[in-house]
């Protein structure tokens, strides 16, 4: 079906060489969409006027164009995206589905109704952090009721148990929002539903070096477990029986991805798909083996997502699409494909 | 398996080791609150000659959360290094509640189920699955792999999170795809291959583990003839190198004549232990089982001839006699 350990040559030198080969790949190709985000928009800029910008040596307008707007809003694409991959690769393996996303657990609605309710009942006024703040929390009181309503019908975590609580929170959340939208009056409103369908547009440094703060640590230690992962996606009677201690790794492993979702959540909004794609995507190409395919799954989401940031920006200049819609609009198509595929390999 | 019983020596198991830790005595010192004094069990349960026993349970019992009675109940039995026992039962009986316990996946609820002396249950997860390996009965990859992939993750239990696959690694690997005919597969996906191969590749996995036991579970339920005997020429050839070997089945005539001993479960207790001329008796299968059968010696040629087969009955033979009394179920105490 796919090429997959094509790769898994007996010679590991050759391997180790192809792996060189595919990472320096994926980070070149990071890079050069950066460097599109960076160099595209209203004012497109020449290679030069990127590099004193940077620097800071040329005319100010230009280095406020290139540091304080489209530097750190590629860079938050490029978190939010290697965040979100990685988190949908993790919940996955976790479930042994492929069709699993980080919205699934309801993490994606809990981050909506503290935005939304941050919005409309104006607490994100005080400052820029209000609205970023509430959605985390927001998040975290999701990921929280859907795991105990998932501990608290059985002894061991049951992935089953786990979905349908994620679905089940998720709807209540979601008419949450609603009963918030018809309180609301138009303005907030409207800000609200732009939230809702995300953007990177309120990306700074800050919004930035936070996001950092949380997603590098949670990634490596994510690599850390890759094995583990690898042993789960074949069940969790098998990867206990190849050492692993189950219920311990599920917890950390269900605790990072969704830390990386919600932070994600709560520094561009609602964004959907890039875990569905990015992953799935990763494996066809290079299979399953999550020691390389989390590392690869990070710098392809990283890309994904900065060229999506900038696809929103351009398509309808002036204005700008969300980029919720755009990753939707991809993510639906591929979505359908991928259910097929998996009908017809079924029979 | 040479490699296997280099790797046996450090971990200080090997037949030869005098005071092996695996013998009741030591066993019964690492757990001082035993109920039985240390110098009445090894007599009466190990002469003391044999080879030292990998697993040793005591008074297992084990009764799920709102059943009303037991799924295992009050099994005391031993299973001696080096050989090939089966556990064989009707459907219900506890075999698989059996084996989560000497697995250690499953805290007892009264008893013990020491493996090597240890609680199994208490083992550090990884350490016991360089011990011990496991096919299970069901196991389905969420995502695409080669059968090379899944045998190589027999390693992990060696490898732990970092360390990165040596030549040692790779030389068990490759055995272990070899022992199993599955060196030809090795770079297609799994899910392009028949049951029996899927099946074999597991098995692979579980050598390449190079445990000192090997746990099947079921291992050829939906196997054809030739793959089913396949997978049974391989425990023979285990036993030889060293390995204990597990197998729960519902072939009673495969498990007579590749195993040495049997273990015959019912209603979570034993209802017979030892060689299959013993335990596979008429009167013994009728009752476990409800069922009327002819029991008769293996026809040959092989070196098995002369091992009894069970031989379920048909017609009016059978039905008179489910008729007369529905065969003693229960009965067994």
């Amino acid at each position: 079906m796919f090429p997959a350990g094509s790769q898994s040559s007996l010679n590991p030198v050759v391997t180790a060489g192809r792996l060189t080969l595919r990472f320096v790949l994926l980070a070149a190709l990071l890079l050069v969409s950066i460097l599109l985000a960076v160099r595209l928009g209203a004012v497109s800029l020449s290679l030069r006027e990127i590099v004193d910008g940077v620097t800071g040596r040329g005319e100010p307008t230009t280095v406020a164009i290139v540091r304080q707007l489209r530097l750190p809003r590629a860079l938050q694409a490029a978190l939010v995206g290697a965040a979100l991959s990685l988190s949908g690769a993790t919940f996955q393996a976790l479930v042994r589905n492929p069709l699993a996303e980080p919205y699934i657990l309801g993490v994606s609605s809990g981050a909506a109704v503290g935005a939304v309710a941050a919005i409309v009942l104006g607490l994100g006024l005080g400052g820029m952090w209000g609205v970023p703040l509430a959605a985390f929390a927001g998040a975290l009181l999701a990921i929280t009721l859907v795991f105990r309503i998932a501990y608290g019908v059985g002894a061991a975590l049951d992935t089953h148990v786990l979905l349908l609580a994620g679905v089940v929170v998720g709807a209540f959340f979601n008419a949450a929002i609603l009963l918030l939208l018809t309180l609301s009056d138009v303005e907030s409103f409207r800000s609200a539903m732009f939230w809702m369908m995300g953007s990177n547009a309120g990306a700074s440094w800050r919004s930035v070096l936070l996001l950092a703060a949380y997603v590098v640590p949670a990634s490596l230690a994510l690599v850390a477990l890759a094995r583990a992962l690898d042993l789960l996606a074949l069940g969790e009677q098998t990867a206990a029986h190849l050492g692993t201690q189950v219920e311990r790794t599920k917890l950390i492993a269900y605790g990072l991805a969704s830390v990386l979702a919600a932070v994600s959540v709560a520094a561009s909004g609602v964004i959907g798909f890039v875990g569905l794609i990015v992953p799935h995507v990763v494996r066809m190409i290079w299979g399953s083996d999550h020691r390389t395919s989390l590392p690869s799954t990070a710098l392809l989401g990283a890309t994904f997502l900065v060229l999506t940031d900038l696809l929103a920006r351009l398509v309808t200049r002036p204005t700008e699409l969300p980029i919720g819609v755009v990753t939707a609009f991809l993510g639906v198509p591929f979505f359908i494909w991928l259910l097929r595929k998996r009908g017809h390999a079924r029979g | 398996m040479r490699e296997a019983s280099d790797g046996r020596a450090p971990g200080g198991s090997a037949p030869a080791e005098p005071a092996g830790q695996a013998t009741p005595a030591p066993a019964a010192t690492a757990v001082p609150p035993a109920t039985v004094p240390p110098a009445t069990v090894p007599p009466a349960t190990v002469p003391p000659a044999t080879a030292p026993a990998a697993w040793v349970t005591r008074g297992l019992t084990l009764q799920y959360p709102g059943a009303s009675r037991p799924a295992l109940d009050d099994v005391t039995l031993e299973f001696p290094a080096g050989r090939c026992t089966a556990i064989l039962g009707p459907n219900g009986a506890g075999k698989s509640t059996l084996l989560r316990l000497l697995l250690g996946t499953l805290p007892p609820t009264a008893g013990e189920a020491l493996f090597e002396g240890r609680e199994a249950s208490r083992w550090p997860r990884r350490e016991f699955a360089q011990a011990v390996g496991v096919v299970p009965q069901l196991e389905e990859a969420a995502f695409p792999l080669t059968v090379r992939e899944l045998v190589a993750m027999g390693r992990y239990p060696h490898l732990g999170p970092w360390r990165r696959e040596g030549p040692a690694d790779r030389r068990a690997i490759e055995r272990a795809l070899d022992s199993c005919d599955v060196t030809s597969l090795a770079d297609r996906p799994l899910g392009t291959l028949s049951g029996g191969e899927r099946q074999r590749a597991r098995v692979a996995r579980a050598l390449a583990q190079e445990p000192r036991a090997l746990v099947l579970d079921e291992p050829t339920a939906s196997l054809d003839i030739r793959h089913e005997m396949a997978i049974f020429e391989l425990l023979p050839a285990l036993c030889a190198r060293g390995a204990t070997v597990l197998v729960i089945t519902h072939h009673l005539n495969l498990a007579a004549r590749y195993a040495q001993r049997l273990v015959l479960l019912h209603h979570g207790r034993v209802a017979a232990d030892g060689t299959p001329g013993r335990v596979l008796t008429r009167a013994l299968v009728e009752s476990v089982y409800g069922w009327p059968v002819a029991i008769a010696g293996h026809p040959g040629p092989g070196p098995d001839t002369g091992v009894p087969q069970v031989i379920p009955l048909a017609g009016e033979a059978c039905a008179s006699m489910i008729a007369q009394g529905d065969a003693p179920d229960g009965s067994d105490g």
